[in-house]
């Protein structure tokens, strides 16, 4: 959800690439009314292809006409969503190769004083 | 009654470096606790802490919203209160998605609208405006001008951050000048309530609510 801030770049950055992610797995409370409510806020094509690159790839291209009640589906929202944390990494723009970095499961987008 | 959130996990040394919850933190609480029915109903899935601290508001607010149903965000320009708050979310047995930065700089324009209920416990006491912007402790307090300077700089982001039914709490004091503040937030289509008040040693804190003006009635 988190978009390049770089003064003057504004096409093409986002989403951005996380690269040497370390994960971690936490196991949560699946709430389907929360899942349900979210599908209308999500940016779903730009969450597969974040999925993808961190190897995981059980979440279909697109989402699902019945989504909001097939249970598997949910399922693995609900794991993509929630259970899957980003502890260290660099979220990198795809337009300008911005570096921002993730430590203690902390993005930092604090920008210098000469990009902002 | 709803307890505070356990906060033992902190010691005075955070405390140096990381602002520590204070009258103005409880009644924020208060005020949440008084909206406890409001916000079951308002039912959010996403809520946005700006400013988020010691993550003492946060654990209350997901205390009464349950730890499930709704994203938590959290920024703070402060990397140390960005950790305790991550610390304590967990110490509460909770979770919090925390971002290092300013007020919500590089959430814009992924979550435009999505907001559902947004608060912040801004830099309010008035200083010299040199005191603003660093990325220190000093951040949780200097507000520059009248206490309005970060205040000021947030406001234009209400509008596009809050999802149509979403709500936002704000502290202030009164040398803030609150009806400045409603003002400037009604034109951009909010109404606005007083919907708690303390004085506090030399401080008379308020607690401001403002949410969409729901479109008159069309008559015809």
């Amino acid at each position: 959800m988190l978009q390049c801030h770089v003064k003057g770049c504004n096409a093409n950055n986002f989403p951005l690439e996380l690269q040497e992610v370390v994960l971690e797995e936490q196991e949560a409370e699946l709430n389907e009314d929360f899942l349900r409510n979210m599908l209308g806020k999500l940016e779903y094509e730009a969450l597969v292809a974040t999925c993808l690159k961190l190897n995981i790839q059980d979440l279909p291209p697109t989402i699902p006409e019945d989504a909001a009640y097939n249970d598997d589906f949910l399922q693995k929202l609900h794991h993509a969503l929630l259970e899957t944390h980003v502890i260290t990494g660099k979220m990198v723009c795809p337009n300008c190769q911005h570096t921002y970095v993730i430590r203690d499961g902390i993005p930092n987008m604090l920008l210098a004083e000469h990009e902002v | 009654m709803l307890p505070t959130p356990d906060l033992s996990h902190l010691k005075q040394a955070d405390y140096n470096h990381v602002y520590e919850p204070s009258e103005d933190t409880f009644l924020f609480l208060d005020a949440f606790e008084d909206d406890q029915k409001y916000l079951e109903t308002l039912k959010p899935a996403i809520s946005l802490e700006i400013g988020s601290g010691s993550g003492c508001v946060t654990a209350f607010v997901g205390k009464i919203l349950g730890e499930s149903s709704c994203l938590k965000l959290c920024t703070d320009i402060n990397p140390r209160a960005a950790r305790a708050t991550v610390a304590t979310v967990r110490q509460n047995k909770l979770t919090a998605d925390v971002v290092e930065t300013s007020l919500v700089e590089g959430l814009l324009p992924r979550l435009k609208g999505k907001i559902d209920l947004m608060y912040f416990n801004p830099p309010y006491v008035l200083t010299p405006s040199e005191d603003v912007g660093s990325r220190t402790i000093e951040a949780s307090w200097a507000g520059g001008i009248d206490g309005r300077e970060v205040i000021d700089q947030f406001l234009p982001f209400v509008k596009d951050l809050l999802s149509p039914k979403g709500a936002f709490y704000l502290v202030v004091i009164e040398e803030n000048k609150p009806e400045e503040i409603c003002n400037i937030l009604h034109q951009d289509g909010f109404d606005s309530a007083k919907i708690r008040t303390r004085a506090a040693g030399r401080e008379r804190l308020h607690i401001l609510k403002f949410t969409r003006r729901t479109a008159p009635e069309d008559k015809h």
